[in-house]
């Protein structure tokens, strides 16, 4: 038995409460109950998270980094999205 | 034909100014300090330094658990076994950090661990010296870690992003192994004569081979200037090496225990310790195969992957039964 290769997960942890889960690397594991338990050993082992997503990283659909440009211009030429965009006189407060 | 050729000429073309174009991406990001990602383009040549790079260090760490876990059932007290315990199992920890990282570049956990298995890829050559007596435990922590430390703070700023994320992680928790080593040395060297005398041992086998560590002179050192250039390394080995020289003579004073070195002196003018010359003889020589331990750590490495065979095996096993369960329960 040749093929024991293990997939591929990404680990998310959540540092504290009041947090969101971030990315904090990956790891290989059979099914996803190890996959947690490899997670918990392999990336909290001082105390980093108080909880763990694993998620298959073939299941990540990614933007590609070639159509950045394109992909993320709409964003580009919209300065009015900003709050700092806007002419607003001297002392005027709370706003 | 004459259009069709004409047509593939322009094809070539086009795809030469594309990888023109990519390139030029690429140099100007490393410029700027940009980190290059898993995704983006890359020079063959930078893919395959890094893999080569981040997999010896991956096999580093790994190998490196054997000559300290060497003294786990023998440490002198509960405290200091628990210490040993959780630093060795950092070791494996900083190993899967660095496979991972190094598998972003396309290349597979299993392909690596079966180069290092053949003698394809190379570790650290400190990890071929033996471990002989519980001081060593102590010399490896303050001295291979300290090297290991001044070695990779400066590639936690490395151009490729997940080496950078992973060298972060690591450098966090080599402060405690450093520290650990220090201690112990510290405990040693303030105990009996014979304590002292051991912790002075062990200090005296491994100052050389841990300036070894840095790789060899400016001069020789082959991938030097062109990993600089992209940025996956920061400063030249002989830089690397002093800043740890300079760094370690007052701490082995601290320690009350010296450092083997005749040549060791404060040069005022150059505003650093003038060292004595390395043994590049044994250097080379350990990194060939011929150092203590090389045949005993890669027999062992070989023999644990293969006796954690079944392990893999049943785990593989469970979990496509288990998903064969829940496939039919769905059904």
């Amino acid at each position: 038995m040749t093929n024991t290769d293990w997939p591929l997960w990404e680990v998310f942890v959540r540092s504290r409460r009041g947090l969101s889960h971030t990315h904090a690397g990956s790891l290989h594991a059979p099914d996803a109950e190890f996959a947690l338990r490899n997670a918990r050993d392999l990336y909290t082992r001082r105390g980093e998270g108080v909880s763990i997503w694993v998620v298959p990283s073939t299941a990540i659909t990614a933007s590609s980094p070639d159509e950045k440009d394109p992909f993320f211009e709409p964003a580009a030429d919209k300065p009015y999205r900003h709050p700092t965009f806007y002419d607003i006189p001297e002392g005027v407060k709370h706003l | 034909m004459a259009t069709a050729a004409a047509h593939q000429t322009h094809g070539t073309e086009e795809r030469r100014a594309a990888t023109a174009a990519y390139e030029q991406a690429f140099d100007t990001a490393v410029a700027a300090d940009e980190r290059i990602e898993p995704r983006d383009w890359m020079p063959d040549a930078y893919r395959a330094t890094l893999v080569r790079q981040m997999a010896q260090h991956a096999h580093s760490e790994i190998i490196g658990m054997q000559p300290e876990a060497n003294w786990i059932t023998r440490a002198p007290s509960l405290r200091r076994k628990a210490i040993l315990m959780a630093k060795v199992q950092d070791e494996a920890g900083h190993g899967l950090y660095l496979y991972s990282a190094a598998e972003t570049l396309g290349t597979s956990r299993e392909e690596l661990l079966d180069k290092l298995h053949s003698g394809r890829q190379k570790y650290s050559s400190i990890f071929n010296y033996p471990t002989l007596t519980w001081a060593d435990v102590g010399a490896i922590g303050w001295l291979v870690d300290g090297a290991a430390i001044t070695n990779q703070v400066p590639l936690c700023r490395c151009s490729y992003g997940p080496y950078a994320r992973a060298m972060v992680r690591i450098c966090k928790e080599e402060s405690f192994h450093q520290r650990q080593g220090y201690e112990l040395l510290l405990a040693l060297s303030n105990g009996t004569p014979e304590q002292h005398e051991m912790a002075q041992d062990a200090v005296n086998r491994w100052w050389w081979p841990s300036l070894m560590m840095f790789g060899p002179p400016d001069d020789e050192s082959a991938h030097s200037a062109q990993s600089m250039t992209w940025k996956i390394k920061r400063h030249s080995n002989d830089e690397l090496r002093q800043r740890f020289v300079d760094i370690c003579v007052p701490q082995a004073e601290s320690l009350g225990l010296t450092l083997p070195d005749p040549d060791l002196k404060w040069n005022e003018e150059r505003g650093h310790y003038d060292f004595g010359p390395i043994d590049w003889t044994e250097f080379k020589e350990v990194l060939k195969g011929n150092g203590p331990c090389n045949e005993q750590r890669i027999t062992q490495r070989r023999r644990a992957h293969e006796e954690g065979a079944w392990v893999r095996e049943a785990a593989a096993a469970h979990a496509a039964k288990h998903s064969d369960r829940t496939g039919a329960r769905q059904a």
